[in-house]
């Protein structure tokens, strides 16, 4: 449980770090009238709630991976893990992934400059460059199981599929946000009903890009004999 | 104390919290149904929590009476028994406790105590709701498949869980799984509305140090539960995986009927680390909303301010920060290395020290207060004896020594029905009597309530106090009967006896609890705008029960904090947080 230990001594530090702005020696029975004035910043923060709504909400997607990850690594100490050779594909979507990270960062300055051809461009870009990655996701599984690395056959591929399957569904959820958004730019809304969206789609975007380089990271073979030597060193 | 004025006094223009667009329903269906006013939700929540939490109750009714007179019902067989109490265990924790506190309490305060006009995100908060009642009727259904709900006890643990001679093994588990995952799904959308909102949507002058306690509980309770949810959902995923597609991560090689299964490797152990990282974590989901909502009541109905209100807060925060590292304490039996216990049993004993501070700052509140023996307060005084009963059996099991000879004995079943069983049942009932005339507009009935409560209180002291003794003797949990076993004096089988009817007792009150619930909607006392004289904001509402948006036409600025009791110089023995200095005082 190391790594979720890890996760959340981060999330906690950033707690912290938030109440220690928060006035928590104040003493409020003393202290009457209209106080935000006398001490700004006390209130809500000036970014939108949907922001930070998006930002506790990967605060949770990142626990529910980091959980994942630790049962990955308690798993893998038993004497039956064999871990499976990733199959090349899988560089090529990684490649997919970070195109459109990249295209939806684009749709993003663009939203910011008002441009809203190029938003719409971006929108779609990134949107095709992800279901591109799902469906090379698709045959990743394909081949792995013609080559008979069934998801049953052992942990190490259960948790291959466990993992890709769980980042691809919050990658689908995401579209649907992508979607929508989209939807908005062909109906001809203005620039400024966009870009707060087209801001949280790159944000989630982003989240999804990073989370797949250490998941990917973690299921090609070479971090498993890394790990493995590591645990022999240490013990 | 109005005296050290700060800031600027007399009133202020409430500007500058941006008012929100609310979605105006336009239909009965909108208005009632598929709702988005936090309002409803919450009262969606809890009479769907209450709902199923009566069905928890007549299971623990079966239980205690095949306990009470072994073999006399037919109905009652060893598999039936361990589906009632696995369906008892998850269904009080999780689908009343949790859901009621959080989605009832939590969606019906918050708002309105924060000086909001709704939730900030109102149609996830909608689709939270039925997302939830979509993981009650996916249990409910496990009732009604071929095998029956899951007899796996409430931890679940594998490998007996999905092996076949576990009652529920074709259809129950499955179904749990699945519900629990729904659940987790639903109180997510919930969960960030309740912490956004306390974020995000605070009127003008409510600082974080300006909340009512109510709401710090909840929403530190929600920050938890967020952070530990996922761990039940990863086990839960996982044991999905095993149980459907066959790997093996928490299922190891196993022999059964002479025959080899396909599972192989597979680590329990796994599954006990997940389970407990969202299970004790989830005993202070349910205990930080109780902590918060009771130093209100006995605020309130003490006439006094909150002794110590800053500790309490940090208390909070800190009893959450700690929670999470002390999960292992429900695993000293496992085999685990004896250091791991001692570091695991010094965290555990740590928590006591923030959570003694809450018990001393509660008894300072009372001390010199103007008690009202009011059903809230009653109900808050039980909470707080009860809690220091519960507790003080958890530092006896907190110590892997004590703990490991009276592990799954009656002992345990005693300590954590006394301090996350009945110290947040009462606080919950507390908080209904309290808030019951906002909601609805009338008083319940007072004499139905102490009727209610003395029968609740003593009869709760008749079920556990001797269930101590029971444990004590070695009496083991989660035995369908106990057969002619020696160390079992015939004593133990009268106590057995005296706890059913007890038990059948206090059941009985609650049916007069929700006969109180539904007469007086209709019959109750009209209760006026803030019966009990109270501060706090959502007692200042222009109408009784709030309208759609809560406030009228302008949100109300606040401008001291929520325990402005028996101020001296005061006209009233209380003063509303959303009142501005006087000019004496300025």
């Amino acid at each position: 449980m190391s790594i979720t230990l890890l996760f959340l001594a981060v999330i906690g530090a950033i707690v912290a770090w938030w109440l220690s702005q928060q006035r928590l020696t104040a003493k409020p029975w003393l202290e009457v009238g209209a106080i935000d004035d006398d001490f700004p910043g006390t209130g809500a923060s000036s970014l939108p709630a949907a922001t930070i709504g998006l930002g506790v909400f990967l605060t949770v997607v990142g626990s529910l991976f980091a959980l994942f990850i630790s049962a990955y690594f308690m798993r893998m100490q038993v004497a039956d893990w064999a871990q499976m050779p990733a199959p090349k594909l899988l560089w090529f979507n990684t490649g997919v992934l970070i195109l459109s990270s990249v295209a939806l960062q684009y749709a993003q300055v663009a939203a910011r400059r008002g441009r809203m051809k190029d938003v719409g461009d971006g929108l779609i870009a990134g949107g095709l460059f992800a279901v591109t990655f799902l469906v090379g996701q698709l045959f990743a599984w394909q081949q792995l199981n013609a080559a008979g690395y069934f998801l049953a056959a052992n942990p190490a591929n259960a948790f291959f599929y466990l993992f890709t399957g769980v980042h691809g569904l919050h990658l689908l959820g995401g579209l649907v946000a992508l979607g929508r958004t989209a939807d908005k730019v062909w109906r001809g809304f203005e620039v400024n009903q966009v870009r707060s969206s087209v801001q949280l789609c790159a944000i989630y975007w982003h989240f999804l890009l990073a989370l797949w380089l250490i998941l990917f990271s973690l299921l090609t073979p070479w971090v498993g004999d890394f790990a493995l030597i590591c645990r022999q060193l240490l013990t | 104390m109005v005296d050290a004025t700060i800031g600027t006094a007399g009133a202020i223009q409430p500007a500058e919290v941006k008012d929100v667009d609310l979605y105006h329903p336009k239909s009965w269906v909108t208005k009632y149904v598929f709702s988005q006013d936090a309002k409803v939700i919450a009262i969606q929540y809890s009479v769907t929590a209450l709902s199923i939490g009566l069905v928890a109750l007549v299971l623990s009714w079966l239980i205690r009476l095949q306990l009470a007179f072994p073999s006399s019902f037919s109905a009652i067989g060893p598999g039936e028994y361990l589906q009632f109490i696995t369906m008892h265990g998850m269904i009080m924790v999780i689908y009343l406790l949790t859901a009621l506190f959080l989605g009832g309490f939590g969606n019906y305060l918050i708002p309105l105590m924060v000086g909001a006009r709704d939730m900030v995100f109102p149609y996830v908060n909608m689709v939270s709701y039925w997302v939830y009642l979509l993981a009650v009727l996916v249990l409910v259904a496990s009732f009604f498949m071929p095998g029956g709900p899951t007899g796996a006890g409430w931890t679940l643990y594998p490998p007996q869980a999905i092996l076949s001679s576990t009652p529920g093994r074709e259809w129950g588990i499955i179904l749990m799984l699945a519900s629990l995952a729904l659940f987790i799904i639903g109180f997510t959308m919930g969960g960030l509305n309740y912490v956004v909102t306390v974020l995000q949507a605070r009127t003008r002058g409510m600082t974080l140090m300006r909340l009512p306690l109510t709401v710090w509980g909840i929403f530190m309770a929600t920050i938890l539960a967020l952070l530990a949810f996922p761990a039940l959902f990863v086990g839960s995923v996982m044991m999905l995986f095993d149980r459907l597609l066959g790997t093996s991560f928490f299922m190891p090689a196993i022999v059964e009927m002479g025959q080899h299964l396909k599972y192989r490797g597979g680590s329990p152990l796994l599954f006990q680390h997940l389970f407990w990282f969202f299970g004790h974590p989830e005993v202070y989901i349910v205990a930080l909303p109780a902590f918060g909502i009771v130093s209100d009541l006995i605020s309130t109905h003490a006439r006094k301010n909150i002794f110590g209100y800053r500790l309490m807060v940090w208390a909070l925060i800190i009893i959450g920060a700690l929670s999470f590292v002390v999960w292992a304490h429900h695993m000293y039996v496992s085999g685990m290395n004896p250091y791991f216990g001692f570091y695991f049993a010094t965290t555990t004993l740590i928590i006591a020290i923030p959570t003694a501070i809450k018990v001393y700052n509660w008894v300072l509140t009372l001390w010199r207060g103007d008690i009202h023996l009011t059903v809230p307060m009653l109900f808050a005084l039980s909470f707080i004896v009860t809690f220091v009963n519960g507790g003080l059996t958890g530092l006896f099991l907190g110590n892997p020594v004590v703990d490991v000879p009276l592990s799954d004995t009656m002992f345990v079943v005693a300590h954590f029905h006394m301090v996350m069983g009945m110290a947040p049942i009462f606080v919950i009932f507390g908080a209904i009597y309290h808030w019951y005339p906002k909601v609805t507009g009338r008083m319940l009935d007072e004499t139905l309530g102490k009727f209610h409560f003395w029968v609740s209180f003593l009869g709760a002291y008749a079920i556990y106090f001797p269930m101590h003794y029971l444990g004590l003797l070695g009496v083991p949990r989660r035995y369908f009967e106990m057969g002619d076993m020696a160390f079992i004096p015939q004593s133990a089988h009268d106590l057995n006896i005296f706890i059913t009817v007890a038990a059948l007792i206090v059941g009985f009150a609650q049916m007069v609890f929700l006969f109180n619930l539904i007469w007086s909607l209709s019959k109750g006392k009209p209760a006026g705008s803030n019966p009990w004289r109270a501060t706090t904001l959502e007692w200042q509402t222009p109408e009784t029960p709030p309208g759609h948006g809560n406030w009228g036409k302008e949100l109300p600025v606040v401008y001291r904090w929520a325990y402005d009791y028996s101020v001296p110089g005061a006209k009233e023995d209380f003063v509303p947080q959303n009142q501005p200095a006087t000019p004496r005082a300025a």
